[in-house]
Formats: structure tokens, sequence, C-alpha cells
């Protein structure tokens, strides 16, 4: 995590200024700059980062956008994308020198074609309202991040976000053809295009899961799917977290690919069956999900496979969803998994680390040992299918000395998931958060060139600074305070 | 290998010193593809092999001077596929070279496209550093997703030296069906399909018939061929098929008309530019062999939102690749700047002035 962006104070005449230009094409209602109004938008989903910012615009119009980046561009002034605010690695986080620029006014569904498969949206239209405007059609939008009743389409571009089903259907990347938005200096500028691919580079891809930092979107085509007649959940109980590991190892060896594969330890399960009664194994070790769709023949092979690998690999108890009311209630209690984590803990902490499936045994380990190590708790919840793990460290941040070791805490585990080979973060994105650990995960080449594609959209580095990419100073100040195994990371920045 | 690996960043470093041209280079089997090769041939073979396979990660990494039809048997072996089916054209085609050209094969409207799967790259830039973006995991967004914009860059913003792909296990059963009917018939048939919960892993449509492979379980193959009728066929004649429309090998490629690859909306109406087609892609990517004039066809392709490559044939001079806008071309300038300053690596390959 490290310190906040460093804080600045709101200079007041910078702030009449900013409004004065913004209020010649935007209302009162669109320009908000008392404190108590642009109070509401001092964080997102990571609450342990707030911020006021100078200015909060909130544009209706895709002119509107332009202008204002047209105008802050001219003054100098950063500004700072927001979606629904539902990030969790602070990306939306505001700077008090910058203006907020929230696309929650951009909630229209421009178009739905049935034929191609395909919606047009506006970036504020929540993730789950695609699905529920085009069911009519028996379609549905794939990606569907736990926070998706919330979470807007723009901030899933922005951030990449998976969810639970997309080891079998991808991720957002997988199921966007376009992307159309603006530069910060109000160029006009379209990735992709509704054919399958475009001339060029892949700037679509470049530009999903860039954090806000290349471009504003104004308008995303997303691809739709089929909904799978059927889906069915396998829950299965292991008394032992690496026999499940290894089960769901069992699985992909078996020649298959689960619409879900999800697992849940012990103090998870406990959290949150109180919360939901969900119906889990409270006595097991471990619970696996695992979720089969498509036509019901298909279905009742594919569990049937399941359940027989699942039984070799020695599950203790394997229950079948019966219908579709019993399948939601299976996956109400992984759904509800971090809210559960609110009840039974003043604050919680969720990492999201990726790594090699087959090294989750010792992840698993190293993360009871920080437990002890830090004497904090911390249940797991697990996108087993493709290696996403969530641990969730649970802290009282009233306690000052909580959020420090909680702190450490977070950035021993993205150590090891590196150190395992694997990731800092597999959806939630780097945003203000893991910043610091961007340092030990990318060598200094590596880093700089992602400055020079920042350089290459944005020359003046306004747009959504501080965030995902950490500067040359940074990482020398983060290395000369963390040497690794005695072994510096960037021996060849120079230190002070 | 790390000398191979070394003596390649070398070799670039050299030639970026000097202002060299480099032409990097696998098996070259895709040569005829993109802006004509130019520069000192850097050939990318002797640094092969796969690094790492384990079936139950669905990952596989491997060098660039792997041959693709090795990769391909290894992962057949333990029952999984490259899903994108990429197109070797060749014996000698690479893993480099074919995620440089970033071509897909007829799996890739339900699969998804050759970016899709890569994971991970290891590559040196035009200033001959060994730079590694994206990991071998499934799930990774640190940092800007670099290793899809050099899938598809065709050489020109590095020399991809290793990769890692994600795999998925081949389908237990597959089958064929075969309707009559005509184009734009079939592209509404494809389309419609193609929004119903079908096994439908393929499609080709030319000459008035249309071909849809179906993968998957053998209960779900038995249901759809019997929803959507047709003469069903399964076996070598089957894979005769897509093998042919994968590797351009079909009767329908061969000739002296230049052909061209149009990238359309899959829904969109038919053309009905002169010439020969073949339909791929739920109608999203069309073979064209005609004499027209490029500018009629790519006025066509691009007023249904789509963009039009010449893919094979000779006169070139109306640029390979659809023009970008002007937008679009500054930020291609750019970012080539940022991997390859001295312009060396494969210039002109992927428009006149990369």
């Amino acid at each position: 995590m490290g310190e906040a962006l460093s804080v600045t104070q709101v200079n007041l005449d910078r702030q009449r200024a900013v409004v004065a230009v913004l209020r010649e094409f935007l209302s009162e209602e669109e320009v908000l700059w008392r404190e108590e109004e642009t109070r509401p938008y001092e964080c997102d989903g990571l609450t342990a980062y707030r911020h006021v910012p100078m200015v909060v615009a909130l544009p209706s119009t895709e002119q509107q956008v332009q202008r204002i980046l047209k105008t802050c561009h001219a003054m100098d002034v950063p500004v700072v994308p927001r979606g629904a605010g539902t990030g969790l690695s602070g990306g939306a986080l505001p700077l008090g020198d910058g203006v907020l620029l929230s696309m929650a006014k951009f909630m229209r569904v421009v178009r739905i074609d049935p034929a191609a498969r395909i919606a047009v949206v506006q970036p504020g239209v929540r993730n789950a309202a695609i699905s529920d405007v085009v069911a009519p059609f028996g379609l549905y939008y794939a990606p569907d991040p736990s926070s998706q009743i919330a979470c807007s389409i723009g901030g899933n571009v922005a951030e990449n976000s998976g969810g639970v089903h997309c080891l079998k259907y991808g991720l957002t990347v997988h199921n966007v053809l376009r992307v159309r938005g603006y530069t910060i200096d109000g160029e006009p500028i379209e990735f992709g295009s509704e054919a399958l691919d475009a001339p060029g580079y892949d700037l679509l891809a470049l530009v999903i899961g860039s954090e806000g930092l290349l471009a504003v979107t104004t308008e995303i085509t997303v691809k739709l799917l089929p909904r799978p007649q059927q889906a069915k959940v396998i829950m299965a109980s292991f008394d032992d977290v690496e026999r499940a590991g290894n089960a769901v190892a069992a699985i992909i060896a078996a020649g298959i690919v689960p619409a879900g594969l999800e697992m849940m330890d012990k103090p998870a399960t406990r959290a949150v069956e109180e919360f939901v009664h969900a119906g889990y194994d409270l006595e097991a070790a471990a619970i696996l999900l695992c979720e089969s769709d498509g036509s019901p023949e298909e279905v009742e092979d594919e569990i049937a496979r399941m359940t027989q690998v699942l039984e070799a690999s020695g599950a203790t108890r394997i229950s079948v969803s019966r219908n579709e009311t019993e399948r939601l209630r299976f996956w109400s209690g992984r759904k509800a998994a971090f809210g559960a984590m609110g009840r039974i803990s003043p604050d919680y902490y969720c990492m999201d680390g990726t790594i090699p499936r087959k090294r989750l045994g010792e992840v698993l380990n190293f993360i009871a040992q920080m437990e002890s190590k830090y004497g904090l708790r911390c249940p797991n919840v697990f996108h087993a299918g493709d290696g996403n793990l969530h641990p969730l460290i649970l802290f009282d941040a009233n306690d000052p000395a909580q959020l420090a070791r909680t702190e450490q805490f977070a950035a021993e585990v993205l150590g090891k998931c590196i150190e395992v080979g694997g990731t800092i973060t597999g959806e939630h994105g780097v945003g203000v958060e893991k910043i610091d650990q961007m340092c030990v995960q990318f060598g200094s080449a590596e880093l700089e060139v992602f400055r020079a594609v920042k350089r290459a959209f944005d020359p003046k580095g306004l747009l959504n600074p501080g965030k995902a990419v950490p500067t040359l100073s940074r990482c020398a100040e983060f290395g000369r305070m963390h040497v690794r195994a005695g072994k510096l990371p960037h021996p060849e920045l120079p230190r002070f | 290998m790390a000398e191979a690996a070394e003596a390649i960043a070398a070799r670039i470093r050299d030639a970026a010193r000097d202002r060299r041209p480099l032409r990097l280079r696998g098996g070259g089997t895709k040569d005829f593809y993109g802006g004509a090769p130019s520069g000192e041939i850097l050939d990318a073979r002797a640094y092969s092999g796969i690094v790492a396979y384990e079936p139950s990660e669905l990952v596989v990494t491997a060098r660039c001077g792997t041959p693709l039809a090795e990769l391909e048997s290894a992962l057949d072996a333990s029952g999984q596929m490259l899903a994108f089916e990429p197109p070797h054209f060749g014996p000698a085609a690479t893993l480099g070279g074919c995620i440089a050209a970033g071509l897909s094969g007829p799996r890739r409207a339900s699969a998804g496209a050759l970016r899709d799967f890569v994971l991970g790259v290891r590559v040196v830039d035009g200033r001959g550093q060994l730079l590694s973006f994206g990991g071998r995991v499934m799930k990774n967004v640190a940092g800007y997703d670099l290793s899809r914009l050099v899938a598809g860059s065709l050489g020109t913003l590095g020399m991809i030296v290793e990769a890692s792909l994600k795999v998925l296990p081949k389908p237990v059963a597959e089958c064929m069906l075969r309707l009559e009917m005509p184009e734009g018939r079939a592209i509404e048939a494809m389309n419609r399909w193609a929004g119903q919960p079908l096994p439908i892993s393929a499609t080709a449509w030319q000459g008035g018939v249309l071909a849809v492979r179906l993968s998957g379980a053998a209960s779900a193959l038995r249901e759809a061929a019997a929803r959507l009728g047709g003469e069903r066929s399964e076996g070598p004649s089957m894979q005769a098929l897509w093998q042919g429309i994968r590797e351009q090998t079909d009767p329908f490629f061969a000739g002296a008309d230049p052909l061209w690859r149009l990238s359309l909306p899959t829904a969109s109406a038919p053309l009905g530019l002169p010439g020969a087609q073949l339909i791929e892609w739920n109608g999203g990517l069309r073979w064209l062999k005609t004499s027209s004039p490029a500018q009629a066809v790519r006025d066509a392709a691009h007023g249904v939102g789509g963009h039009a490559t010449i893919f094979r044939g000779s006169d070139r001079s109306a640029g390979v690749f659809s023009p970008l806008s002007p937008a679009l071309a500054r930020l291609h300038r750019e970012l080539k700047a940022v991997f390859d300053p001295a312009g060396i690596l494969n210039p002109g390959r992927l428009d006149a002035k990369s």
C-alpha cells in the first residue's frame, strides 16, 4: 500500500479559476466545489485512502467531456476519471489540485443489436444492467465482478475486470469490441471496431485495463453471449486446503473448463454462513464451488465427470444444486463474502494476487504464517480456476498500529505472489494501493516503457497521475526501504 | 539458449547503433503478409524450445523459434490445443512468427483471437533491451497490457523471444453439418445461431454451401445436429475441409486473383462486390478474390464499419491495410518510437510509415 498521494491543500484561487471556466459550459449542479459537495467523492471502494478533490465535474454529454478535458489540458489541471466508485485499488482517488471527472450521468444504453450480439452503452451503465436489458433476446454480458449490481462498464474497461466465470468466458478485454473516448487533449479517439479486429496495433487491448491513464471512455461496444440453457453447481467439501487445490488441478487435467471454479476456506465459509445461510459445510477446511453450464445433457455429463474427479480427489461431501434457487443460494455466500467480512470485523483489506495454481498450498501456508506473525486474521476466497486469490485481512482502521501491520502483511503476501511466478493484481488493478509493489514485479526497463507509453497518450501526465505506474524516484525510495533478500531490486538507481 | 537470446539482443543493439534495418523472421511462411519485408534477416529459429508446459495450469511457455507444429503436437499429446487455430502456412512456421502475425483460424469467432490467449511475452525492443510483460498466469492486470499490443504488430515493436499462452482442452467430439443456402441467408443463419446456446465452433460458407462445425460433448452435438439439420459428416473429410480453410490450401484459395481479407461486423449484409467469396467467423471474416479496384473494396468494407487487407496479390500500391484515422496514426508513430526509436525493426511491414 504505502502512503497515499501527498496531500495537496486546495488552492482557493486556482479552484475559483477552474470553476469559472467550467461554469461557462456546465451548470451549477454540474460543477461541485464546496467541501460538503465534494466530500462524498473523497474515496472509491478502497476507503483507507481519502482525498477531497478540488472540483468535481458531472458532465452529461460527450461535448462537455471534451471541453472539460481541453480546459484542464490548457490549464495544466490533472483529471481523475471516476465510474461508480466501486474500485478496490484507489484508481479513482481524487487529487486535491485536480478535477474529478464523474461519468455517472452517462447511463444510456445507446443501441442493442441482437442479430450482431452487441450492445453499445455509455460508460456509466451498470454491469448487471447490460445483462438485464438484453435478457429478452436470450443474451447476456459475461464478465461478472462481485460488485456487478453497482459497478459501471466504464470502470470495468478501466480495470479489465473479471469475475467468477472468467476461466471460461474471459475478462473485460475478451468481451469488448470497441471503446470510444477522448485523449487528455480532447481529441476524439476510437479503439477497436464492431468487426472482430481492427487494422494496426491492438490499442483496444492496451486501453482496456489502463486504469484511466490513457483516455477517457465515453462509449463502449460489448459482446453479448447466448445465455446457457442451464447451469448447475457442485459444492464439495475437503478436510484439507491443499487437497482442495489438487482437486482443482485434477478437474482441469481431466479436460474440463468449468463455468466457475471457486474456493473458500473455513474462516471464510463460517463468516458468510452466519450472514447469508448458504448451507455451507462449516466443518470442511475448504469448500469448492464448481459450476457447469450448457444444454441440459451437457450439464449432466459435465457434473457427472466433475463429481467423479472430486470424489477421486478426496472430497468429503458433495452436493449438486437441484434447482436454480439452490444454485443461487450456493453462490450467494461466495458473492457476499466481502460484505460478510464487514460484519465480523470493523475493516477488511482485500488482496488480489494471482499465482500458478500448483503453488496454492505453499502460498496459503505462507498466509497462515503471516496471520500469526502480524496477529491478524485472514480468511481466503479464491477464484481457484484461474489462480486469483482474494485473502481478506481483518483489521480495525481506528487503530493505526493495526493499519500499519495490515499494510506490511499485504506487502509480504504480494511479494510471495511474485516470488512464486504470479502477479500482484489479477483483476482489481494497481491504482494507488499496489503502486510500490509494481517496483518489485517489474524491472526498471519495463517501468520506463510503461512511462513512455503513458507519455505517448498524455505527454503532460495530466490524466489520473500517480496511479498504476510508479515514478523512478518512488521505486528508488521504496527499494531503499524494502531490500529483498539482501538484493536491491533496482541496483542501477541512485539512492538517497 | 541464453546465448542465443543474447545474440539476438546484440544484433539489434548493433543495428540500432548503425541504423541498419532488420527483417525479423522465423520460418518465413508469412513473408507474403503485410508490407514488403526489407533489411538484413534476423533469424529467430536458433532460439527454440518449449520452456514450460503444465497441462493442469492451462499454460504453455515457449521460445520464438519453436516450430508451431512441434508446439501443437506437444499440446495434442496432453489433449490440449491452441484454441485460436492459427494458420501455419507451411511446415516451417514458428511460434514467434505466429504471434507477430496475429492471425487466427476457424475457431476464432467462438473461442477468441490469438491475442485473447496471450498471457505474457518476453521481447527484445529496438534498443536491444530484453523486456518482460504479462506473465504465466490467467489473470494479470499489473501494468499496461503490452503483451497483447505486441501480438499482431508484425515485428515492428520488437522481437518476441518467448511467449506464454493460455491453452484449452480439445473438444470431446466434433462433427460437421453442410446446408445449402445462398450468401444472405447463410449470414443471417450464422448470426442467429451464434445468439443461441449451440456448440458451434466454426462456420464457412462458399459456393452456396454453409459448413458448420460443432464441438463439445457428444450429447450436445446430437441435439444441435438434430435442430440445425443438413448433411452430417465427421472424421477425415471434415478435418480436411477445416484444415484447408485454416491453411488456405482449399481450392478456393488457388488462382492468380488478388486475395482480400475483409473484417466486418458479423451481421453485415452481402457487400455485392464482384468475385468469389469464402465467408468465415459467422460473417465476420470474408475472403474475397476479386479484380475490383482497391478503393472500391475498401469503400465497401469501411461503409459497414469494417476494414480490408490485401492478403495475397501483387499490387500493393494502395497500401496493404486500411488506413488509420489521423489520431490513431499519431499514436502508432509514438508507440513505434517508444519501442524502436531508430526505426530499424521490420520497417514498412505494418504500414508504409512504420
